[in-house]
């Protein structure tokens, strides 16, 4: 199977390259162009990227198929222009043992559409008491170890659970949010909440884990990927690790940097996400610290939720929104808003994710893995339920226009999606 | 991302009440509108025929999806003074347990047939859900919302003051106790700001304070005598038997000693202070019984005046 993709804007953010051109697909790679290809599609007009790399999808698969299936959400993933997709382990039963994981990438696989790399739970049920069988769930293709929205109560099970990732070398993704403190919350502990009667989650719920966190990371050496930041304190508890030499990463969901708790109006539980919305100073910390590298990437946290658990009183309502499809037009959001050459933009949701996933893709170059996305970034479309595949039709932005559609995706090599 | 702040859910395109969900965002005129409507039906109350017909015909669904015995029975007597018919439902002993969604149960009523739903649910924002729900004809009362809103009842405690105090604009006013948990402080605090009481303070210790109060427009007082004084008028809230021994505050007798009213603290408020309380009081927790029955008390005449307000309430919605 050889491809052209003919006279496209590429760009490649790794490079920095940003130039009109041919990309050429061999074999399932990046190829010199010297062939006849097989199938070609003509670009013009439109960007030729890397395949987005999401670092928070949930497929819902196992446990929860009514919320979502494997199928409906692997094709959300390729109509967003996403080629590959770390999952959390809150599915029912918790990717806690290696068998589930294995069913899971197989089931993923026969699909061939993009990538899934499963994150394994770091405590049995993610239950926060005892450690899984980390190797094993290696073995079995988990890529790192997570506790998804169930943070560890007990300290001493988090320090042994980092001790023991640290000893294989194992990666950690952890949102920092204290238990206890954000225990019963539903929003941002501020002004709205207090306005609208919902029992709050105070910022320094975050950023007190945090500081425990980076103890225990200076303390074991673990490698450590924040998920999901949510305050201006966290960025710079964040920023001073970083330039302290500490082994971490970070990311922020997508909607986090757009929206704030002024956007719960009147009880909209759409906005109803974990973490909380924050103030907007929050909000406008965390578009910066994206833009300045302090925070590596941007994720959708995809979290489809059937429609009768948003129709709900707010704090009763099931918390997420639905991301996938819409992780492309938002970034671009954001990186316009902030005046970013397109590369730095996309190299958000590519190559720095690849980074933190540790993968082959991210990139357009020769003999790279070709995972690519062709779309058009003037193409304005209103997100309206009917224009989403995910079956989670849930998202705060449900009725707005957005720029950047996707009209071809690319999986190791072959067309997965087309417009 | 800047966004459009959406459409106040309570007003129809005209301006007018259709929803009485919350008391901020209300417009003056329109706060004045209840009170002054409420004023005739105080009179009506004390007549020998308590009953006028503006709702003749209309239905009235008591909707309390948590127990409350005073409020459902002022909303019931003031939509039988309209001569409305009443339907009262415990819909936390019924359909809820059998696992029937808020909505479905209220798509079910509508389907009976209901002008007005009286609301009360132990979740903040749980009549807004409804409001957007029902038909156009049909009008949604809150009853009070999880820690949220209580309309009604802060309207009640406004048409208090303006009784004994007519004017708004040179009233000191304290409220006392859990503000945090209280939907009755949310509510007056927005009405009396609206009607612009130049000074609305809250007193209580900072576990018992919501984060960010100051944003209401009150001032926050920690020691209770500091903070009443000069008041003309003093709220007490209702303290939860669940909040007294916990980690919110260590006992209620400690709570008494600091935050209660009693005599000697009421000293320090005006010498015409009038001391309210949404009730059902706590004697010996948040008020001493002596300041509850005492002269500046005016606890019995709130719930009479509950009455003429709710019937205000519902004759406007149901009327525009």
């Amino acid at each position: 199977m050889k491809l052209l993709i003919k006279g496209g804007r590429v760009v490649d953010p790794a490079s920095g390259r940003d130039e009109v051109g041919d990309v050429f697909v061999a074999d399932g790679k990046i190829s010199e162009k010297n062939e006849e290809a097989d199938q070609t599609i003509d670009a013009k007009g439109l960007v030729v990227a890397p395949g987005l790399i999401d670092l928070s999808a949930r497929l819902r698969e196992p446990g929860y198929e009514y919320k979502a299936t494997l199928e409906s959400e692997m094709d959300a993933a390729v109509a967003g222009g996403v080629t590959s997709l770390a999952c959390p382990p809150d599915t029912d039963p918790p990717l806690d043992e290696p068998g589930l994981v294995d069913m899971l990438r197989r089931r993923a696989k026969a699909l061939a559409r993009a990538r899934v790399y499963p994150m394994g739970a770091l405590t049995v049920k993610l239950a926060g008491e005892r450690l899984t069988e980390m190797a094993e769930l290696a073995e079995a293709g988990c890529v790192a170890f997570s506790q998804a929205n169930a943070p560890i109560a007990d300290t001493q099970v988090l320090w042994h659970a980092m001790q023991y990732a640290a000893t294989f070398g194992f990666p950690v993704w952890l949102r920092a949010e204290d238990r206890w403190l954000a225990h019963g919350g539903v929003a941002h502990d501020g002004e709205v909440a207090t306005r609208l009667g919902l029992p709050g989650i105070p910022a320094f719920a975050e950023t007190i884990a945090l500081g425990t966190l980076l103890q225990l990371v200076r303390a074991t050496g673990t490698r450590v990927h924040f998920c999901r930041l949510s305050t201006a304190t966290g960025v710079e508890m964040i920023r001073a690790a970083k330039k302290e030499g500490l082994p971490v990463s970070c990311d922020v969901g997508i909607n986090h940097v757009h929206l704030s708790e002024m956007d719960l109006g009147y009880y909209d539980a759409h906005c109803r996400l974990e973490p909380p919305l924050r103030s907007q100073r929050d909000r406008d910390a965390l578009a910066a610290g994206l833009a300045d590298g302090t925070i590596d990437c941007a994720v959708s946290d995809h979290t489809p939720v059937d429609e009768d658990q948003k129709q709900m009183p707010f704090a009763e309502a099931e918390p997420g929104a639905t991301g996938l499809e819409l992780l492309l037009p938002l970034a671009l959001k954001w990186g316009a808003e902030r005046k970013l050459p397109l590369p730095k933009t996309l190299a958000r949701v590519t190559c720095d994710p690849a980074r933190i996933l540790g993968v082959q893709s991210g990139r357009i170059d020769v003999g790279a893995r070709a995972d690519l996305v062709v779309f058009d970034p003037g193409q304005h479309w209103r997100v309206v339920p009917e224009a989403l595949k995910s079956q989670g039709k849930n998202t705060p932005f449900l009725g707005y226009e957005l720029a950047g559609r996707v009209r071809a995706t690319i999986v190791a090599g072959s067309v997965v999606y087309e417009a | 991302m800047p966004r459009s702040f959406p459409h106040n859910p309570q007003l129809n395109a005209n301006g007018e009440l259709q929803h009485l969900l919350s008391i901020e965002g209300l417009p003056r005129e329109i706060l004045a509108q209840i009170l002054d409507t409420a004023e005739p039906f105080a009179g009506v109350t004390e007549r020998e025929v308590k009953k006028v017909p503006l709702l003749r015909g209309k239905s009235v669904f008591n909707l309390f999806f948590e127990a409350s015995t005073r409020t459902r029975t002022t909303f019931e007597i003031a939509a039988k003074r309209l001569s409305a018919d009443v339907i009262n439902l415990n819909v936390a002993a019924s359909s809820q347990s059998k696992g029937e969604s808020l909505l479905d149960t209220v798509a079910n009523l509508s389907a009976m047939q209901a002008d007005v739903f009286v609301v009360r649910h132990g979740s903040s924002g749980a009549p807004y859900l409804i409001a957007r729900h029902v038909k156009p004809h049909e009008h949604v009362i809150n009853a009070g919302d999880g820690r949220h809103a209580h309309p009604t009842q802060g309207l009640l405690d406004l048409y208090t003051i303006r009784h004994y105090k007519k004017d708004f604009t040179r009233l000191t006013v304290a409220i006392v106790g859990d503000v945090l948990h209280s939907r009755v402080a949310r509510s007056l605090i927005h009405g009396l700001t609206t009607l612009g009481v130049p000074e609305v303070r809250v007193i209580g210790p900072q576990t018992l304070l919501p984060a960010g109060v100051e944003s209401l427009g009150v001032r926050v007082f920690h020691d209770m005598r500091a903070g009443l004084k000069d008041c003309d008028v003093v709220v007490m809230l209702r303290l939860q038997n669940e909040r007294m021994n916990g980690a919110l505050l260590p006992s209620a007798q400690e709570f008494f000693k600091h935050y209660g009213l009693t005599a000697d603290k009421l000293a320090l408020a005006r010498p015409d202070a009038i001391v309210m309380h949404p009730g059902p009081m706590n004697r010996g927790v948040e008020i001493d019984s002596s300041v509850a029955d005492g002269p500046h008390s005016v606890i019995l005449p709130q719930v009479t005046f509950g009455i003429a307000v709710r019937m205000a309430v519902m004759s406007i919605v149901a009327g525009n």
